[in-house]
């Protein structure tokens, strides 16, 4: 596998800054731009579904860490803390945005959608279930927390797919926006079944000759 | 020497004058349009379109033409709703004929001149679009009973079927791997809503010929009924016995009705319709959730058309 140049050890915590820095950009923009009227047509709208689209595009990138260092031997792991919290932020703000924004504070019409349109009810069971993951995101939860830590943090792989399927069903026609992050979606998720009969079958491969014997005897 | 003489010019070779000062009228909007794309203003095609006005008007403030024709659903050039103002510069409404046939006397093939010659008027209607979003705008047609009286509609015609046109070199969202919907587009009513006064066919929005995105050169426009009723860019009329296939209907039944009316007490299943934002607001904090109104305000008019009927199960 070609390698990246590897960033020195320097500057992986500033790189890490970087990425939430650059990952906030896109909210800051539309937030400024929105406020001073300078969103056309449906600003509110507008601005929900880029922070929506944009949560997702943060989920499929926490769920790419693992495939991308199993396939292309590149180890981004350092990232995906940052990137999960992205997530998290852009479904609050999108939240919130649809609360404050759209609904303007009238909580029997968010209520009513949440309980009666399986499209929020969906997007809403995203936001609840992404709270305890942001909550033990730390390294303090992930010592305490040990084995358990990882069987809680594979919520992640229902989240997002429960993004996928938020975005589909929101829109009136499903295009290729909505296939695209279907099949991505579907494409991380099923990497998770494949991939350790892959990485045992790989080690074997790249293992010296009578070791893999041996591990195929076993 | 032979003096000079001018050639004679056949008068067949004429061009009108209609259409000398149009083109005038073409070039320099378009100029505009290339100066106003930057801006998302795009209407390229948009003539002046001078009518006096009706007597329909909204006491609210219209939605900035900008926003009228740079905000859009008309899948035939994308779902965006910019997608309409940006994939639509070639598409050609010119020339174009509407044919008028079916359950009728006089079947007929108008061409556009011929519509245009019909008393315009400039019509001030709310469009309330069926993702809880809506507008003011100034159209400008004629009452489509004007156009069903030259046809004559036999005495068994009960609905009136709609057809837009199919152009997938014009239009890009009828080509390629993921088309939205069955084309071509397809509307209907029944012949009382369609003869009633408030429905036009509209030929112009702002003062001006409709620009592509809008539905040019001709479309339908029915103020109490959700926007998706508007069918845009009609080749094709008919008169039917039967209740004409309408697009949406087609695609999600349990979604959309063939009637389509603006009702706040019914849902949609994927969203409440008891309230919409209105366009054009300015910004988030401009931008207005307003209550929806039975018929959007038009039941005064139009409620009488649907006495006696469950408008719950008739949605």
């Amino acid at each position: 596998m070609s390698k990246l140049p590897a960033l020195p050890k320097r500057f992986h915590s500033a790189s890490v800054w970087a990425l939430y820095g650059l990952g906030l950009c896109p909210a800051l923009v539309a937030f400024y731009l929105g406020a001073t009227g300078q969103l056309p047509g449906n600003p509110v709208k507008e601005f929900e579904h880029l922070l929506g689209i944009w949560a997702l595009r943060f989920l499929v990138a926490t769920l790419a860490i693992t495939p991308i260092r199993d396939l292309l031997g590149i180890n981004w792991l350092r990232y995906r803390r940052a990137l999960g919290l992205l997530a998290f932020y852009y479904v609050v703000m999108h939240f919130l945005a649809y609360f404050l924004l759209d609904q303007v504070l009238n909580i029997p019409a968010i209520i009513a959608d949440i309980a009666r349109r399986p499209f929020i009810t969906i997007g809403m069971a995203g936001l609840v279930m992404l709270i305890p993951l942001a909550l033990t995101s730390n390294n303090w939860s992930i010592r305490r927390l040990g084995s358990r830590w990882n069987q809680l943090h594979k919520l992640a792989y229902i989240i997002a797919a429960a993004g996928a399927l938020h975005f589909a069903m929101s829109v009136k026609v499903i295009g290729l926006e909505q296939m695209t992050y279907i099949a991505l979606v579907a494409s991380l998720l099923a990497w998770r079944l494949v991939r350790k009969p892959y990485l045992k079958r790989k080690r074997q491969a790249t293992a010296p000759r009578g070791r893999a014997k041996d591990a195929v005897a076993l | 020497m032979p003096a000079y003489r001018p050639p004679r010019i056949a008068s067949s070779e004429i061009t009108p004058e209609g259409c000398f000062l149009s083109r005038r009228a073409f070039l320099a909007t378009t100029a505009g349009g290339l100066l106003a794309v930057g801006t998302g203003a795009a209407g390229a095609q948009a003539a002046a379109l001078p009518a006096p006005k009706g007597k329909y008007t909204v006491d609210e403030d219209l939605t900035p033409e900008a926003d009228v024709t740079g905000y859009n659903n008309f899948y035939e050039f994308g779902t965006g709703k910019a997608d309409p103002a940006a994939n639509s510069a070639a598409f050609k409404p010119t020339p174009w004929t509407v044919k008028v046939d079916g359950l009728v006397a006089k079947p007929k093939e108008f061409g556009l001149e011929e519509l245009l010659a019909l008393p315009l008027e400039e019509r001030i209607y709310r469009m309330r679009c069926v993702e809880a979003w809506s507008m003011v705008i100034p159209w400008t047609g004629f009452p489509l009973a004007a156009l069903l009286d030259k046809v004559e509609p036999l005495g068994n015609a009960k609905y009136v079927s709609f057809e837009t046109v199919v152009r997938p070199e014009q239009m890009p969202g009828q080509s390629g791997f993921f088309q939205p919907l069955p084309w071509p587009y397809r509307e209907g009513l029944r012949l009382d809503e369609a003869r009633h006064p408030l429905t036009i066919l509209s030929v112009g929005v702002y003062g001006k010929t409709l620009p592509n995105q809008n539905g040019a050169p001709i479309r339908l426009v029915t103020p109490w009924k959700y926007g998706f009723k508007g069918i845009k860019s009609i080749v094709r009329i008919s008169l039917t016995e039967t209740p004409p296939p309408s697009t949406w209907n087609l695609s999600a039944p349990n979604e959309y009705g063939f009637y389509a009316n603006v009702n706040p007490a019914v849902d949609h299943p994927r969203w409440s319709q008891a309230t919409e934002n209105r366009i054009g607001g300015g910004g988030f904090f401009g931008a207005n959730r307003r209550d929806t109104l039975p018929f959007n305000g038009y039941a005064d008019e139009v409620a009488g058309l649907y006495a006696g009927m469950d408008l719950k199960a008739n949605f």
